[in-house]
């Protein structure tokens, strides 16, 4: 029996009954790192040492009947831009590449606590930025379905190693579609829930208002259980939520009749490659069958999203990313003087793609250019998020397409910032509003996986589950 | 053409909480190096500021001593520049939406009037951490090394109007930091121990032809740590952009640094080199929420404030105007004052011996009615000792040092050391007979009038009786004795 197939609760099951153990689940999951890393690089450090120890703790636990949660035993994987105390943590970046954290990030610690087997950190672009995991100071990470193509990203790592089951389920964080559009690429689900339902203690920073940690994982009711166990309102992050956590798998299965998806109708125009178009439809169909009432809706300003997006995140990121300048901790490259050595540091810790995102938020807060470009994004944003909220009367969720065009190849877009940046046009409405959203596996193109994602009010992340769930089972079925 | 000064002050004060701004890190700054960090204020990736409550609480009531609106919503914001001290890359501070604003500040000038002076704003906002060079200057120095204890401790920051009220007075300008000092004292709100850092200002002066309402080119002149130096500072600043406008040149807006040896500013920037500090709404936090009865309770918390206190002394114990004002100087003093008066009843007595001799024996910030030095009891004791003629005035001073060194009570202290004042007439006159004895001559001269030697003479016996004796009494029998022998 291929145990790696297998969903949390399936695997739950089986370590109660006894039929496997966390220890030999996490020894099939190595073998599988083992067969398939060299190629796909979806990790940039493993701690399988430590993993082996926690595989331990949890066999025992199992052996007297008292596991800690449903995630007890279940190898998980972190993205890289999650601190983990004492495992290397480098956000994918030469300038944090022996960087070892003194504390774990909040997730981390909930992580632990309901007895989950960290396998290891998996590779991103660095601090995020970046839609193909291209941007790796660690070199990137491979579509699980062709060599030739990218993974998505920024969280390609952890969502290569989901659907290569190197880890049963995974962190990733997503300030522009960074979950969302690599599990569509990879073929699995991901959840970029609501701002503030999880917390950011310890998620390293790129852009605050718009980062917030999901999971990554083979299934809808994974994703449930894994949601769980990380939201919550956390004192150290003033920016989290202090509102009830719900039983999020309560919710699978039950019937969507009646539920209201809207379609936004400037979501399917222009420049959307056509095949998208039609698994587009196609997902709207398979949700009317199941019951949903599928309702025209309008966001107008959907289309300056990625502009008010870029100018808001790489604000944000300039500012954020102004410690790693050699003095405290991270990669120093000593120059002649205190600015040669910031100078030094900076240039040769951080990549282009980096450095491009530091000079570009650095402009956009300028005094003299700080009204034209930051306060007239923050109103777009405004006007985005007015969009959403007067679309919420009328629906309960939104069904979109994750991207506009299908994975594309390795070096691609490098060259071609803009087309890059231009994917997450349909990704970053959802973070500039701070709502949730989750992308479902949908249809294949070329055989590389597609998805589409679902969008929710505030704190609804119970909606989106449920009809995601339908849908699934509706593919499946 | 006369000229008229505008004065500005940045005045910086370090709050009297017990951990830091944004982590629960004890606010020790000057403990060994890098001891009081953490990952949150050592700016490590990943980390989050959570608002400190108690720093909240004394800005709002710096606010309310200096009459400010307390804003219902307030935001923080990032101002970004690198610095090794500045572990994250930038300070939080507040920018567009402080937590206090437009208030005015009344303060004494020349110790008579009370002249306003306009507030701008009182923010909330983290300290940096320091460096510290090997060897004597940055220009020598091998290298610098960082401490990071300082960083993240919470200050306010003070801004005087340049509009509403602006200081164009350099008397004004010393009582204005020495009232704000005072009052961020008074509120507990800060220690402002100068030379311990706690309190640091930037001032910014510019000249304008006297009753006009314009503004000339000002210049700014950054981080003094003395009173004396700013007041310098301002002065010198004043003459030589006086001196400029004579000549017909124009006065350079820019930044400069007080020479506290050569009692000059010399140029440090000039405005094109300042730095632009990308300032934004801090994402890491949300906007400060202050609701009504919070400020409510704060300003019902708040002390009575110094002004105010010395005209109720003025009126309740009739000191003068200046008495009052020194004895509320401080606020443990002024409490101190008052909570003597409940153990005895001669205002100008406890006044008098409070400034002139406790003052000498116990550090004026150290007098507290709650101080187990000389507490408030002891003084009322010593002040009814003298009252019942049972010591005199210098042993009275001897008898508060006895007390406050051996903390005895001041009876105690007379009992013990057998210091009561001789009663009886006739035993003081058995001395005075045996001294004028030996002094025949004296005696002579006292019979002729002359003052002096009948001084001595007082002196004498005092020294006798060990300053036992009333100097009064042996006065009037040393007269008595001189003519009864004639």
């Amino acid at each position: 029996m291929d145990y790696l197939n297998l969903s949390v609760k399936e695997l739950n099951r089986l370590f109660l009954k006894g039929e496997l153990s966390p220890v030999e689940l996490l020894k099939a999951t190595m073998e599988r790192i083992h067969m398939v890393e060299r190629d796909v690089n979806a990790f940039i450090t493993t701690c399988l040492e430590s993993a082996e120890k926690a595989a331990e703790e949890s066999e025992k636990r199992y052996m007297k009947k008292a596991p800690l949660s449903p995630l007890d035993g279940i190898p998980v994987g972190v993205k890289d831009n999650i601190v983990t105390k004492g495992i290397r943590t480098t956000c994918g970046s030469r300038i944090l590449k022996d960087y070892i954290p003194p504390y774990n990030a909040t997730v981390v610690e909930k992580l632990l606590a309901a007895g989950a087997v960290i396998v290891g950190k998996t590779n991103m672009d660095e601090f995020a930025m970046g839609s193909s995991t291209e941007n790796s100071a660690f070199g990137p990470t491979k579509n699980p379905y062709s060599e030739a193509h990218v993974p998505g990203g920024s969280s390609g790592g952890s969502a290569a190693a989901v659907a290569l089951r190197e880890v049963i389920c995974s962190l990733g964080s997503d300030t522009g579609g960074s979950i969302r559009q690599p599990a569509a690429f990879c073929g699995v689900v991901g959840m970029k829930p609501t701002y503030g339902r999880v917390s950011r203690f310890g998620l390293v920073a790129f852009a605050s208002s718009l980062d917030q940690i999901g999971p990554i994982t083979s299934n809808v009711e994974d994703c449930a259980i894994l949601l769980n166990h990380i939201a919550g309102y956390d004192p150290m992050d003033s920016t989290s939520a202090d509102i009830p956590v719900p039983d999020y798998t309560m919710v699978l299965g039950r019937p969507i009749e009646g539920i209201r998806i809207g379609v936004p109708q400037e979501y399917t125009q222009e420049g959307v490659d056509h095949r998208i178009l039609e698994f587009f439809e196609e997902a709207k169909e398979a949700l009317r069958e199941v019951g949903a009432k599928i309702v025209q809706i309008s966001l107008p300003h959907t289309r300056y999203s990625v502009a008010a997006y870029y100018i808001i995140a790489t604000a944000e990121a300039s500012s954020n990313l102004a410690r790693y300048d050699g003095v405290k901790y991270g990669s120093r490259r000593e120059g002649s003087d205190l600015l040669s050595t910031y100078e030094l540091t900076r240039s040769t810790g951080f990549g282009k793609e980096v450095k491009r995102r530091i000079m570009l938020g650095s402009y956009v807060l300028s005094s003299g250019y700080y009204e034209a470009y930051y306060m007239k994004a923050m109103k777009v944003r405004t006007l985005i998020k007015m969009d959403f909220d007067s679309a919420f009367q009328y629906v309960d969720a939104i069904l979109a397409p994750i991207s506009p065009v299908p994975t594309f190849k390795i070096g691609e877009r490098v060259k071609d910032p803009l087309s890059m940046y231009l994917i997450d046009i349909f990704t970053t409405p959802a973070n500039l509003c701070g709502i949730p959203g989750i992308s479902v596996p949908f249809g294949k193109i070329e055989g590389l996986p597609m998805g589409v994602q679902l969008l929710g009010r505030p704190f609804e992340e119970d909606t989106l589950l449920q009809v995601a769930y339908a849908l699934q089972k509706g593919v499946k079925g | 053409m006369d000229f008229e000064p505008v004065i500005c002050f940045e005045i910086h004060a370090e709050l009297k909480t017990h951990s830091k701004l944004f982590c629960a890190c004890p606010n020790t700054p000057l403990a060994k190096p890098n001891r009081n960090i953490c990952p949150i204020c050592a700016g490590h990736p990943g980390v989050l500021p959570v608002l400190n409550k108690k720093a909240v609480e004394l800005c709002i009531k710096a606010g309310l001593a200096f009459n400010c609106r307390i804003n219902p919503t307030s935001k923080f914001a990032r101002k970004n520049y690198f610095y090794p001290d500045l572990p994250k890359g930038y300070q939080i501070s507040q920018y567009d939406s402080p937590l206090c604003e437009d208030g005015v500040l009344f303060v004494p000038y020349r110790d008579k009037e009370l002249v306003p002076v306009g507030i701008k704003r009182v923010h909330l906002e983290e300290d940096a951490g320091k460096l510290v060079y090997t060897s004597k200057g940055i220009e020598e120095a091998e290298y610098g090394l960082v401490d990071l204890n300082r960083a993240g401790v919470p200050l306010i920051e003070i801004v005087s109007d340049h509009e509403r009220d602006p200081i164009t007075d350099l008397d004004v300008a010393r009582s204005y930091l020495e009232t704000v000092r005072q009052i961020l004292r008074y509120i507990g709100a800060s220690d402002c121990l100068m030379e311990m850092g706690q309190m640091r200002a930037d001032v910014n002066v510019s000249l304008r032809p006297k009753g006009s309402k314009g503004f000339g080119n000002r210049v700014e002149i950054k981080n003094m740590s003395s009173f004396r130096f700013i007041i310098e500072a301002i002065s010198y600043e004043i003459s030589r952009q006086r001196e400029l406008y004579l000549q017909g040149k124009q006065v350079v807006q820019e930044t400069r640094l007080f020479d506290e040896g050569k009692k000059i500013t010399i140029p440090m920037r000039s405005k094109e080199d300042a730095p632009d500090y990308r300032y934004f709404p801090e994402p890491d936090l949300v906007p400060l929420n202050i609701d009504e009865t919070f400020v409510e309770r704060l300003k019902r918390d708040l002390p009575e404030l110094p002004y105010s206190k010395a005209l109720r002394f003025k009126e309740t114990y009739g000191l003068s105007k200046e008495e009052a004002l020194t004895i509320t100087r401080e606020k443990g003093v002024g409490e101190y004052f008052e909570d003597c008066l409940s153990y005895c009843s001669n205002p100008k007595r406890v006044f008098n011996w409070i400034t002139k001799e406790l003052f000498r024996l116990i550090p004026k910030e150290e007098i507290s009615p709650k101080g187990e030095t000389f507490p408030p009891s002891h003084m009322g004791e010593l002040i009814r000792l003298l009252e019942e003629g049972k010591i005199t005035d210098s042993l009275g001073r001897y008898v508060m040092e006895r007390s406050v060194t051996t903390k005895r009570r001041p009876s105690e202290v007379v009992v013990e050391e057998g210091l009561e004042v001789i009663k009886e007439d006739r035993d003081l006159e058995e001395i005075i007979k045996g001294i004028l004895s030996q002094n025949s001559d004296a005696v002579k001269k006292v019979r002729g009038g002359n003052l002096n030697t009948l001084n001595f003479l007082v002196g004498q016996t005092m020294r006798e009786t060990k300053g036992k004796g009333d100097p009064k009494r042996i006065r009037e029998i040393i007269l008595r004795l001189t003519e009864e022998t004639r």
